[in-house]
């Protein structure tokens, strides 16, 4: 339970803080420029509208369980909580990252990542945040957070990581 | 360019000496593939005759490709040199048959190699040792002396031919993904090379991650997905100039996992969009794309029967994945695999009969192939991780992924008699092979 009561800790302070949108700078959220570089300014964890904040404090993770694409109810806790956060942030771009363990083929494993990330971005979108600032992408098991040939590792692997950035 | 033209020697290639009619004292040397052979046939292929200084560099290369070649197929065991007492030293004097009998020799392979300027002539011929007689007849190969590696695959597949009434593959690429980096952050390039694992050339400079290349029916372009934008769109690329294009998608799809039709005009694969993954089928002249089925469940790796008229796929609509085969013009699928496990990625055989598939069951995957039924399920292989099955262009043998627990992915090959089980030779971490037909 230590999750959820860090969720409710952290809504009430999205709900206490009077924040001013994230800062201005140049919008590099270009999904054509493959070559190009993108900058995204991570801001201070401490300030509760800074993308590090939402990565570390929200937290921009859930988990699902083999070959599911159902949200837990941790995973509900945690996208609420992510909506309340973007909804109130509303100038960022979301890309939500579908992926899989790797006891899968690859074709799969992207079509798995890809229902995944869409589950996520509907459960968003259900939350209020617009459909417009979201883009999703599966990466398949391509790209593993955890890397071992046991459960612990899968677990963890099977994954949508919602990224924000301005 | 590799220039290689086929100059019969000594009349045209036909009349093998195990045709019927021809009255031999002893049974004719065939390998019966298809019952799977126990005890490989011993064979000698002492190094080519070079029949002028600068032939020397290649004489005994070309032999050692050929035996590489035929050794590998698990059918032949070769005689080493060291046990041999038979000499070739002309390529046109009569084998001493008693010689090669007496180290148990079975087939014998002699041959010559000629080099003027850039051009190679590479000869040989194939006897029965046993009954003296030689199979088929002597063959010429005229070309560039950069494509000596093709004639060795050439001879290699002649050999094979005469000695199993099969078509061989040696004179085939690979088009497969060259793996390197950390596992999380993996580096992920399509590459090419001969089936042996020669000649390697890497066809995307790995900026970009990408998967799963397919070789196109005439082996000129190759299809695979690559994440160039950041998310999976299937690419188009033509070999010999690196050219390339993405194809059948639009804004917010995904696309991935494509094949070519037999007819090279049109290309199946899969796209996602709202979490949702169907079949798709794409022109590739007009353009024009139809969705060829549409459902919630996940539709994917698609692959079409060499007539081109039905496409075998993967679905877990039924709960977990399954095989089906839909008619292209779409309709009804129909499932074809009921054994206990999930079934993923149907390739059919170039003869149209199997489909191979890799199956994952109770924490282990295999290799596997069965009648386009469902019934003949036949296991071949089992490891941690094996996947993603790719015939070879004779339709006798399967190359495919396989990653042991913790280990880096290797590339190898299985007879479709589950015999013969190989690494591929690959410049390191390797990955999704699809195997080229036999080159023009």
């Amino acid at each position: 339970m230590k999750l959820l009561s860090k969720a409710t800790l952290v809504a009430a302070a999205l709900v206490l803080a009077a924040c001013a949108n994230p800062r201005g700078g140049a919008n590099d959220y270009e999904y054509g420029a493959g070559a190009g570089i993108s900058s995204t300014a991570l801001g201070d964890p401490g300030d509760p509208a800074s993308i590090a904040y939402f990565n570390t404090t929200i937290g921009d993770t859930v988990n699902f369980a083999v070959n599911s694409s159902d949200l837990t109810e941790q995973g509900q806790i945690v996208l609420r909580t992510q909506a309340v956060w973007l909804n109130r942030n509303p100038a960022y771009s979301i890309l939500i990252e579908g992926h899989a363990d790797e006891r899968g083929t690859r074709e799969y494993n992207i079509a798995l990542g890809a229902r995944r990330a869409a589950r996520v971005e509907q459960f968003l979108i259900a939350e209020g945040v617009s459909a417009g600032r979201i883009r999703t992408v599966s990466y398949g098991k391509e790209r593993p957070i955890e890397v071992c040939a046991a459960q612990r590792c899968w677990d963890l692997n099977r994954r949508a990581v919602t990224v924000v950035s301005n | 360019m590799t220039q290689l033209t086929r100059r019969p020697v000594l009349g045209l290639l036909a009349g093998f000496a195990f045709a019927p009619g021809a009255a031999l004292a002893q049974t004719p040397l065939r390998i019966e593939i298809t019952e799977g052979v126990i005890e490989p046939v011993p064979y000698a292929i002492p190094d080519f005759v070079p029949e002028n200084g600068a032939a020397g560099q290649y004489a005994q290369s070309i032999a050692r490709v050929i035996a590489n070649n035929l050794s590998g197929t698990g059918l032949l065991r070769e005689i080493p040199a060291s046990a041999q007492i038979g000499r070739i030293t002309s390529f046109e004097s009569p084998v001493q048959f008693s010689d090669w009998r007496a180290v148990n020799t079975r087939a014998l392979i002699t041959g010559a190699v000629r080099v003027n300027g850039n051009q190679i002539t590479v000869k040989f011929r194939l006897f029965d040792v046993v009954s003296g007689q030689q199979l088929g007849d002597g063959l010429q190969l005229d070309g560039n002396t950069d494509a000596w590696r093709r004639m060795a695959h050439r001879v290699s597949d002649q050999v094979y031919a005469r000695l199993t009434g099969e078509a061989g593959y040696f004179d085939s690429r690979v088009v497969f993904i060259a793996e390197s980096g950390p596992r999380d952050n993996r580096r992920k390039q399509v590459a090419i090379m001969d089936q042996d694992g020669e000649n390697i050339q890497y066809l995307t400079d790995g900026t970009a991650l990408a998967f799963a290349p397919r070789f196109s029916p005439t082996g000129d372009r190759i299809l695979f997905t690559s994440y160039d934008t950041g998310f999976p769109r299937v690419y188009l690329m033509d070999v010999s100039s690196r050219r390339r294009q993405v194809i059948g998608d639009q804004p917010g799809e995904m696309t991935f996992a494509p094949r070519f039709s037999p007819d090279g005009q049109s290309v199946v694969y899969s796209l996602s969009v709202n979490g949702r993954t169907d079949l798709y089928l794409l022109n590739l002249t007009s353009g024009q794309r139809w969705q060829l089925t549409a459902t919630e469940a996940i539709d994917t790796a698609p692959s079409f029967s060499p007539d081109g008229s039905r496409v075998a796929f993967e679905s877990d609509r039924s709960g977990n994945s399954q095989l089906y085969v839909m008619p292209v013009s779409g309709g009804a699928a129909e499932r074809i695999s009921f054994g206990q496990g999930r079934y993923s990625t149907p390739v059919w055989s170039p003869r149209g009969d199997l489909v191979a598939f890799t199956k994952s069951l109770s924490g282990r995957f295999h290799i596997g192939v069965m009648r386009l039924d469902g019934s003949n399920e036949r296991i071949l292989t089992s490891s941690y991780l094996d996947e993603g099955p790719t015939w070879s262009p004779n339709g006798r043998v399967i190359m495919f992924t396989r990653e042991e627990a913790g280990g880096d992915p290797t590339l190898m090959s299985v007879d479709i008699t589950g015999r013969n089980l190989r690494r591929v030779r690959s410049p390191g971490p390797a990955s999704d092979p699809s195997w080229s037909p036999l080159l023009p």
